[in-house]
């Protein structure tokens, strides 16, 4: 394995690493070198073990065999060697300001006066990476938005912290950004690699994965199955490496006749019987919050119907969708509880029946369903999730970012998922920050400044005028 | 899951140490008078125990200090409806439950309606409660009817008919959490109550059925140990605040919501009577009690939550 200069010492080696939990292996004898100047594209299915790598990369875990050394840098720790993690899953305090937050992992920051080189730092930090940012080092994290915070922790990951970054390892770091700031990170990133810098950068998002990486690693079952330069691969052979049978984004579809008029808000979105509604425009314009205000506009916090109007699919799972001490089972029936009670008691046989069935036909990672909802992946719980929702016979199904942190071959069959079940019927208003998904959508309301900006259907619905409605007036 | 963790067996643990203690130093003698009276001093923690630990399990916040409040005013105002007739039992249970209801909502309706933090609302409104007990009572002390005394003290099959109307109350609320959908909702809101709103749990609705579900709880309470020693005092709730919230935490329920635990409530509650008993018959002082009685439970909460760590 050796791609890049061969004169400098890699910053990290793993040889034969291997991490089991139990009888799971999650990690099952990986050797790799990162050297000075590698961005490192890893990509793989849901549980495939990128994240476990990502772990025992950065000192989080510790390989049950097998060893990780810092050659570059000679350090004993990840921290010493300058490893930095940014993950998917958002791990700021949301009560303490942006500056605060850099402190917490810049042990350096000593003194009655430590918030002032904070904020430098963390201000210096933000421009780097994206510049014209407008977030504000003060700022309590929780009244920033999720791509703003994203944004915080990767700058704070990029930040000098003391001593240097050498290796910034970024988990889905672009799932909740926008095309616009996705690129900034991108370019960052470049530029972060030619001068002397590493990153691993794991996404679902391929075209991002060709975009930056000088080598790409395919995971599968816990084992390295595939590396080679970029160049060596195409986006099909990568799919195929991943090993799942990718179907092409089927273009039949089925054409529908516009059924009555469903959903209708005062800001003018509106969605007919059948149709698959996208909101899109930049990140944190407003989408989540109108979605939100349908949902719980149509909903009551007072009664539940039998039969619910309309279900809703979290994509921030931790804040919205996940009931922690749960397991997956119960997660999956809180919202069908009404219809398969009998006299107020829940019918625990009809119960385990259809979260099996959805299990099956979701594709849930898990040997049992009575397993802890925290014990499968970040894309699995996101499964379990939607069956949540689909499992009910509700005419309208909210999306919100829906597909965050889940894998290429879950996210077609979701998709095939989403056009069968339209086809009976259903309402799907989806929000996403991926220009891809919005193109499936048979109406598109690009959202600017809390207001729809523009209604694309047809063949209108494009990348070039999904951008041109969410930049309009902005940059000139 | 492997007994040793199960949250309540701590509470169990603790309460069968201290029982063991008390007899070793009679040699044997008075065991089963000990045990029955922990059953019967116990039921009363027990009822206001399993009320609070429904509303704790609403999640980070919520209590319910009104209980002591609510348990005086609902034997006062029960006793003096009765006003020592026969016959007039079940209708003094009614009295009591409805000023169980009525607290309840009112309690809610602080809450809800003024957005008041639950502890704030609950012990303001438990003034208005103590007060109007005060008014109603104006020093009398009335006896309950003699059937309604006799059947608190006596027993049935030898357990003390205060601890089968405990037992039974258990039953019926571990039935509701562990197989009704209003418990499934209880213990959804408790762990995340956005994320339970969002999939269509009507969480206002399942709030306010548990505030007043504690109280009415504690108007049983109240009823009972009105009539168990033979009249309604103004104080008779007092040593109840505490109790209602040490049981629940010792019995292993998560304060931070969304994990009840029924036979954990029991545990705790003959173990709060038995530790008392067991330092009395030791010859400790008041003194020494409190501060060994508060020592006990803070050692007790500690081994069942680092018990309950590696889930």
């Amino acid at each position: 394995m050796s791609t890049a200069a061969p004169l400098a010492a890699p910053i990290v080696a793993l040889t034969e690493a291997a991490k089991h939990f139990g009888p799971v292996r999650a990690l099952d004898g990986v050797s790799l070198s990162i050297f000075p100047g590698d961005c490192l594209g890893l990509v793989g299915h849901n549980g495939a073990g990128k994240s476990t790598l990502v772990n025992v990369v950065n000192g989080g875990l510790a390989p049950t065999s097998g060893s990780v050394a810092f050659p570059a840098s000679g350090a004993a720790t990840a921290l010493a060697a300058g490893v930095r993690s940014v993950f998917q899953e958002l791990s700021l305090c949301p009560n303490l300001t942006v500056a605060e937050n850099l402190r917490i992992s810049h042990s350096a920051l000593k003194g009655m006066n430590w918030r002032a080189p904070a904020r430098a730092e963390i201000r210096a930090a933000l421009d780097r990476v994206f510049p014209g940012h407008g977030i504000d080092a003060d700022a309590p994290v929780d009244t920033l938005s999720i791509a703003q915070r994203q944004m915080v922790e990767i700058a704070i990951g990029f930040a000098p912290r003391g001593t240097e970054a050498r290796l910034v390892i970024l988990d889905e770091p672009t799932s909740s950004l926008d095309a616009g700031i996705a690129d900034q990170l991108l370019t960052h990133i470049k530029r972060f690699c030619a001068g002397g810098g590493a990153v691993i950068f794991i996404s679902h998002m391929l075209g991002e994965i060709f975009e930056v990486a000088t080598r790409i690693l395919v995971m599968k079952d816990g084992k390295v199955v595939a590396e080679k330069p970029a160049g060596g691969f195409t986006r099909q052979g990568l799919v195929d490496a991943m090993g799942h049978v990718a179907t092409e984004a089927a273009a039949a579809q089925a054409a529908r006749l516009p059924g009555d008029e469903v959903v209708r808000t005062p800001e003018g979105l509106r969605a007919r019987r059948g149709e698959i509604v996208g909101l899109s425009g930049l990140a944190g314009h407003g989408q989540a919050e109108a979605l939100a205000r349908i949902y719980l506009g149509a909903t009551s916090s007072w009664r539940s119907p039998r039969e619910a109007g309309m279900v809703f699919v979290a994509g921030d799972r931790g804040r919205d969708g996940v009931l922690p001490l749960w397991s997956i089972l119960r997660n999956a029936s809180i919202s069908i509880l009404p219809q398969i009670a009998r006299r107020g008691m829940v019918d625990r046989t009809r119960e385990a029946e259809i979260v099996a069935e959805w299990k099956k036909r979701i594709g849930i990672r898990t040997e049992d369903v009575t397993n802890p909802i925290l014990s499968l992946s970040g894309g699995n719980q996101q499964k379990v999730l939607f069956a949540r929702a689909l499992a009910s016979a509700a005419p309208v199904v909210v999306m919100d970012d829906p597909m965050r942190g889940v894998d290429v071959g879950t996210k077609q069959d979701v998709y095939a998922m989403i056009r069968a079940e339209a086809a009976k019927g259903r309402i799907f208003l989806w929000y996403s920050t991926e220009t891809e998904e919005v193109c499936q959508c048979d109406r598109v309301f690009v959202f600017r400044n809390g207001e729809i900006s523009a209604e694309l259907t047809g063949d209108a619905i494009n990348e070039e005028r999904i951008l041109e409605a969410s930049f309009e007036m902005e940059g000139a | 899951m492997k007994l040793i963790q199960k949250p309540w067996l701590w509470s169990w643990l603790a309460a069968a140490a201290a029982f063991a203690l008390t007899v070793a130093l009679t040699e044997g003698r008075g065991a089963g008078e000990l045990a029955y009276a922990a059953l019967s001093f116990g039921a009363f923690a027990a009822i206001v125990g399993l009320g609070q630990m429904l509303v704790i399990t609403l999640g980070p916040g919520n209590v319910d200090l009104s209980i002591p409040a609510t348990m005086t005013l609902s034997g006062t105002l029960a006793l003096k409806a009765m006003g020592s007739d026969p016959g007039t039992a079940w209708m003094g249970l009614g009295v009591a439950l409805l000023v169980g209801l009525g607290t309840g909502l009112a309690n809610f309706a602080l809450i809800f309606l003024l957005r008041l933090p639950p502890i704030i609302a609950t012990l303001a409104a438990s003034l208005v409660y103590q007060s109007l007990a005060i008014w109603s009572n104006r020093g009398l002390r009335i006896k309950p009817p003699a059937g309604l005394a006799d059947f608190a003290t006596g027993r049935s099959f030898g357990i003390p008919n205060v601890a089968l109307v405990g037992l039974g109350l258990s039953i019926l609320i571990w039935l509701l959490l562990e197989r009704s959908v209003w418990g499934r909702w209880l213990l959804a809101s408790g762990q995340n109550l956005r994320a339970a709103r969002l999939a269509g749990v009507p969480v206002e609705a399942v709030r306010a059925a548990t505030y007043v579900a504690v109280t009415v709880f504690a108007a049983i309470a109240g009823y009972l140990l009105a009539s168990f020693s033979g009249g309604a005092a103004l104080n008779m709730g007092a040593e109840y605040l505490l109790m209602s919230i040490a049981v629940v935490v010792i019995g292993g329920t998560s304060i931070a919501g969304g994990m009840s635990n029924v036979p954990g409530v029991w545990g705790a509650s003959l173990f709060m009577f038995l530790v008392v008993s067991m330092l009395n018959s030791y010859g400790a002082g008041a003194g020494v009690r409190m501060v060994l009685t508060g020592l006990i439970i803070i050692g007790i909460v500690i081994a069942a939550s680092t018990r309950r760590i590696p889930r």
